[in-house]
């Protein structure tokens, strides 16, 4: 009874921490934009005439999404219309439950790990969830009945399942350092050194990996260099017929594969919740030097290394998409295809090379 | 738990399967034949076979149908079949409906004989699975994956002979 309980609060725990992320990252996405080209961006939404940098503008804009009405337009197919934006948001936010958040925490001679579901291929599970998340996107194209959605939505499709390829040839030269599929077992893998001095991180051992993933992944979230199957200036995208928090869905949803993409680069490539040199009990500095610290400062570092690394990797994503312009179809298929996937061969075949000397 | 997890699963897939066959709309087909492969994937999943469920989702839910979704969304299809051709799919259907139910029959009866010889423990896990792979199948392996190159490089020859007309 107590264990699922234990998962159960888990569960809210890990969609809170996702959903407060998504509506900051919105903020964050608005604020940097607005350096970007020089403005000062929102600012104006106050309680109680307190507006601090516009920090309640997340809560304005859901509460405007919430109380928009609900549009179905009548040439659509309507429950098909209906399910597609929860489709894409459940199969994103389905993903949060394989990323471990930290190492364990021992209450009372109970150790709970800081992750939902441990199971042995947890990579995968994430890996086959986002490739999922693909039919949010074709059925909002399709059952919408509007030339334009469609296109968005084929558009969608087949960038997605172009960089898929990518993004999982890219991950298997990471397996072959780590031998192991178990997300928690890669990070954990992740925490010893390198020489001695330089903590094995997969960005150390799998740089071109890192690149390809990066970019694949980049890919997968399908913001601005990759937002074919939105791009506002010509087709506007699978989502044209939505309105309020259906759209609105398809907003977080975007948000929140920026957000695992971030996470799953901090566990797979820097470590995941891993700070360097620190063990369960305390710091080991490769100089000699020792600081032990208690179980709970322990994990508070823990913690706050993932959560800083995905922060930075969510502020990195939202530079990204405002600093470049959109690719062309062409140029989109030829990285995925004709760059990406030989330079992923190549890795996989150089690291078995290196590994067997 | 378990045994709920189970019938929710069998009574989804089972149902999905009857309403592809039943809808004449072959987007609704395709789409419920994803739900069927996922709920299969479940269930991969609730035998203690993870690796055999995520792959069942990624290849089959994942990759092949996203396929087929894709050229129905292109080609917009008629619903239906054109009637001359009702008939000679009745008797070409039913044919082939015996043919398979004896095979069904069968191959759950050898599944039976398996299940009490092996040990249950050791399906599920890519190091076991990959290992088999490379020793026990190598050339069941080898030859699987030369037929399904064969089987790509003949539809690119395909699609580039379209283009030259």
């Amino acid at each position: 009874m107590i264990e699922i309980l234990i998962v159960f609060i888990k569960i809210i725990f890990a969609l809170i921490w996702l959903l407060t992320l998504t509506l900051y990252l919105t903020w964050v996405e608005r604020k940097e934009s607005a350096v970007i080209q020089d403005r000062i961006g929102a600012n104006r939404a106050s309680i109680l005439g307190i507006r601090i940098i516009g920090l309640f503008q997340p809560f304005a804009d859901a509460i405007k999404m919430i109380f928009k009405e609900d549009f179905t337009p009548s040439f659509s197919k309507k429950f098909l219309h209906d399910l597609a934006p929860f489709l894409s948001f459940f199969f994103v936010a389905i993903t949060i439950s394989a990323i471990p958040f930290g190492d364990f925490i021992s209450i009372g001679g109970k150790t709970i790990n800081l992750l939902i579901l441990d199971i042995n291929v947890g990579l995968l599970f994430v890996l086959a969830m986002l490739s999922l998340g693909i039919y949010g996107i074709l059925i909002a194209g399709w059952s919408s009945n509007n030339k334009f959605t469609l296109i968005g939505g084929l558009r969608g499709a087949a960038q997605l399942i172009s960089y898929e390829v990518a993004l999982g040839l890219s991950l298997i030269g990471l397996i072959m350092v780590y031998p192991s599929l178990n997300l928690s077992q890669i990070v954990h893998f992740q925490g010893e050194l390198l020489f001695g001095v330089v903590p094995k991180w997969g960005i150390f051992l799998q740089p071109l990996g890192f690149m390809i993933f990066f970019f694949a992944a980049l890919a997968e979230t399908k913001r601005v260099p990759f937002d074919l199957p939105e791009g506002e200036s010509e087709i506007i995208g699978f989502f044209t017929e939505y309105g309020g928090l259906k759209w609105g869905l398809f907003m977080m949803t975007d948000f929140m594969e920026v957000i695992i993409v971030s996470c799953l680069l901090t566990t797979l490539f820097f470590g995941g919740w891993q700070v360097p040199w620190l063990a369960t009990d305390g710091f080991h500095f490769p100089w000699g030097g020792e600081w032990l610290l208690s179980h709970w400062v322990v994990v508070l570092f823990q913690v706050a290394a993932f959560n800083i690394k995905v922060f930075f990797f969510s502020w990195l994503q939202v530079l990204i998409r405002w600093t470049y312009p959109r690719f062309r179809y062409d140029q989109l298929m030829d990285m995925g295809w004709k760059l990406l996937i030989p330079l992923s061969l190549v890795n996989i075949v150089g690291t078995g090379i290196l590994m067997s000397i | 738990m378990g045994h709920f997890l189970f019938f929710l699963l069998a009574i989804i897939c089972v149902g999905s399967v009857l309403g592809m066959i039943i809808s004449k709309n072959q987007a609704y087909n395709a789409l419920l034949l994803v739900l069927a492969f996922a709920s299969l994937g479940g269930l991969f999943g609730l035998l203690d076979a993870p690796f055999i469920a995520t792959v069942q989702i990624i290849i089959y839910a994942g990759a092949i149908m996203v396929l087929f979704i894709f050229v129905i969304m292109m080609i917009n299809l008629r619903l239906g079949l054109p009637p001359e051709k009702k008939k000679w799919t009745l008797y070409f259907s039913l044919g082939v409906a015996v043919v398979l139910i004896v095979e069904l029959i069968l191959s759950v009866k050898g599944a039976f004989s398996l299940f009490e010889n092996s040990s249950m423990e050791k399906i599920g896990g890519p190091t076991d699975l990959g290992r088999l792979l490379f020793t026990k199948y190598l050339y069941p392996f080898e030859i699987t994956s030369i037929l399904i190159i064969a089987a790509l490089v003949g539809a690119i020859v395909l699609v580039k002979k379209k283009e030259k007309e």
